[in-house]
């Protein structure tokens, strides 16, 4: 990979009690880049990628080693903040969780806990992270509406303009279209795009034709270990593994 | 077989239909014969006085000191719970996530505690009213029933916050939130309306339990002006009134308890404007 790596992972396992959930997890994920991780169901994708932001912690009996380098720094083992580290990262998952709260205060959440708190710095942000997520012309009259009166799709933007607000080098995402109809997922998939000219994106999926569209890197996973990774064309059109092989033909989900 | 699982059918509509109607009965008997009972002695006297010829055999005058004393200790106690309960049923939920056992044994020993007669915590109040030779006093029923109560308040509050969506957390914990901005900003926000349910249910039981404030709070005749006074309360009202060997002042006792279903009624309906009034910014699961 000539590119700058972004996310050095090495060794990574993870344990719930005795159940190997990741084994063995050696990887590099390019800066500015979109890096999709693919596979079947319960292969550990995205506990691959919640480990990429510790929300492993939240977990009873779940045990990590390994180390996780971004930015030369082992969040596995620092001493650094780790609400500070997490703030690095964008987070999107399944389906959209927008905060209790109003449309405007969604967005300046992120904001506001991180200290800045002036009205009219908070107006133009939020502006600003709205446009950038193509919501705003659909709620800029009804900022002060609770998020939950807002459609899945227009939820999962919303989500996407507040992890985009406390401006984070990486962007986490989680099956981010699986909740949504066609038409939004393709507004998610082309923002996607757009936004790795700033953004490391690292996207869990299982949908193979959008990894096609949308993949600069894939890593193809099965059962808790990396089977194959490298570049889209390498991976997609040359696989090298049978089991990879295998998956693109569509022999198994 | 398709004609067994229809009598099945059957058989348990029956039951269902007979379980439902014991309880609408026996709700609907004690309501009227509290009306049919309490309504004749209900006067302006009996809420705005206080008992003329003492409670036990006086049959002028009122129960105000009751009402007044029941609803400051229910009031006090519940504010109380509510500041020990809430952060209590936060932390269990928020920043002891990781720690299942530690959270579930907390659980069990809250249940345990919920279970206890609220006679036990009444004598567990007067044993330590002797050791510090406090006399029965406001403050005394306060802080027992508040005991009596914090359990009650955690427990429903952690029911009402464990329904709140992992996920929820996870987004909040990934925008960079430490786990008091999670509780206090957002968790809070999203279970209002079930916490202020907690809260009065709680508060039901404050204004509603004889047992606690029979040792700790005494009874007296008159309004309380102090928390070092004795004071009086609605459940011993009625139950003083009712072991009365005059049949006038025992139909006070249902009037007595008239009002006290009267005041719980109002505290139900109020929660249940509270609750809706705050349910709008909630996310649906």
């Amino acid at each position: 990979m000539e590119d700058r790596t972004k996310i050095k992972i090495k060794d990574l396992n993870l344990s719930i009690g005795k159940q190997k959930i990741l084994k063995d997890i050696n990887l590099e994920i390019p800066e500015k880049k979109i890096t999709v991780i693919l596979g079947p169901s319960g292969c550990g994708k995205t506990t691959l990628l919640k480990s990429l932001n510790r929300l492993t912690d939240l977990y009873p009996d779940m045990r990590v080693s390994g180390n996780i380098m971004i930015d030369n720094v082992d969040i596995l083992h620092t001493n650094e903040d780790i609400t500070l580290l997490r703030q690095k990262m964008g987070l999107l998952s399944q389906r959209p969780y927008p905060l209790p709260m109003n449309i405007y205060n969604n967005v300046a959440f992120g904001l506001r806990i991180s200290g800045r708190k002036k009205k009219r710095y908070l107006d133009k942000r939020v502006e600003h992270y709205l446009k950038m997520a193509n919501l705003w012309d659909e709620v800029k009259d009804r900022l002060k509406d609770p998020a939950s009166a807002l459609s899945i799709g227009q939820q999962q933007r919303l989500c996407l303009a507040r992890g985009l607000a406390v401006d984070p080098d990486i962007i986490l995402a989680d099956e981010p279209t699986s909740a949504l109809d066609p038409i939004s997922s393709e507004a998610i998939e082309k923002k996607f795009v757009e936004l790795k000219q700033q953004y490391t994106i690292v996207m869990v999926t299982h949908v193979l034709r959008q990894a096609r569209r949308i993949a600069d890197y894939v890593v193809f996973m099965y059962l808790g270990e990396i089977i194959e990774q490298g570049t889209a064309s390498e991976v997609f059109d040359n696989p090298k593994q049978d089991m990879t092989k295998q998956y693109l033909k569509g022999s198994f989900n | 077989m398709r004609k067994f699982r229809h009598i099945e059918e059957k058989f348990f509509r029956v039951l269902m239909f007979l379980s439902t109607s014991i309880i609408v009965i026996s709700l609907s008997v004690i309501i009227f014969s509290i009306l049919h009972k309490g309504l004749p002695s209900l006067s302006w006297e009996m809420i705005s006085q206080t008992p003329k010829g003492g409670f036990y055999f006086g049959k002028e005058g009122g129960i105000l000191n009751a009402i007044v004393g029941s609803l400051y200790l229910a009031i006090a106690s519940t504010i109380l719970a509510l500041i020990i309960g809430l952060p209590v049923a936060l932390m269990m939920n928020v920043h002891l996530v990781k720690y299942k056992k530690l959270v579930d044994s907390i659980r069990f020993f809250l249940d345990l505690l919920w279970g206890v007669p609220s006679i036990v915590y009444g004598a567990f109040g007067f044993s330590v009213m002797i050791y510090f030779g406090l006399k029965t006093s406001l403050l005394a029923g306060i802080l027992t029933v508040t005991l009596f109560i914090i359990p009650i308040m955690v427990r429903a509050m952690d029911e009402v916050l464990k329904t709140i969506p992992r996920g929820l957390m996870e987004t909040a914990m990934s925008l960079g939130s430490t786990s008091s901005e999670i509780s206090y900003r957002i968790y809070l926000r999203q279970v209002i309306s079930g916490l202020i349910t907690a809260v009065l249910l709680s508060f039901g039981r404050a204004i509603g339990d004889a047992a606690s404030v029979l040792f700790t709070t005494g009874y007296t005749d008159h309004i309380p002006t102090a928390l070092n006074q004795p004071t009086a309360t609605l459940p011993l009202a009625i139950f003083f009134q009712l072991s009365s060997p005059i049949p006038e002042v025992q139909n006070r006792a249902y009037a007595s308890a008239l009002i006290l279903t009267i005041i719980i009624l109002f505290i139900s309906i109020l929660s249940r404007i509270f609750s809706q009034k705050y349910q709008k910014n909630r996310i649906k699961n």
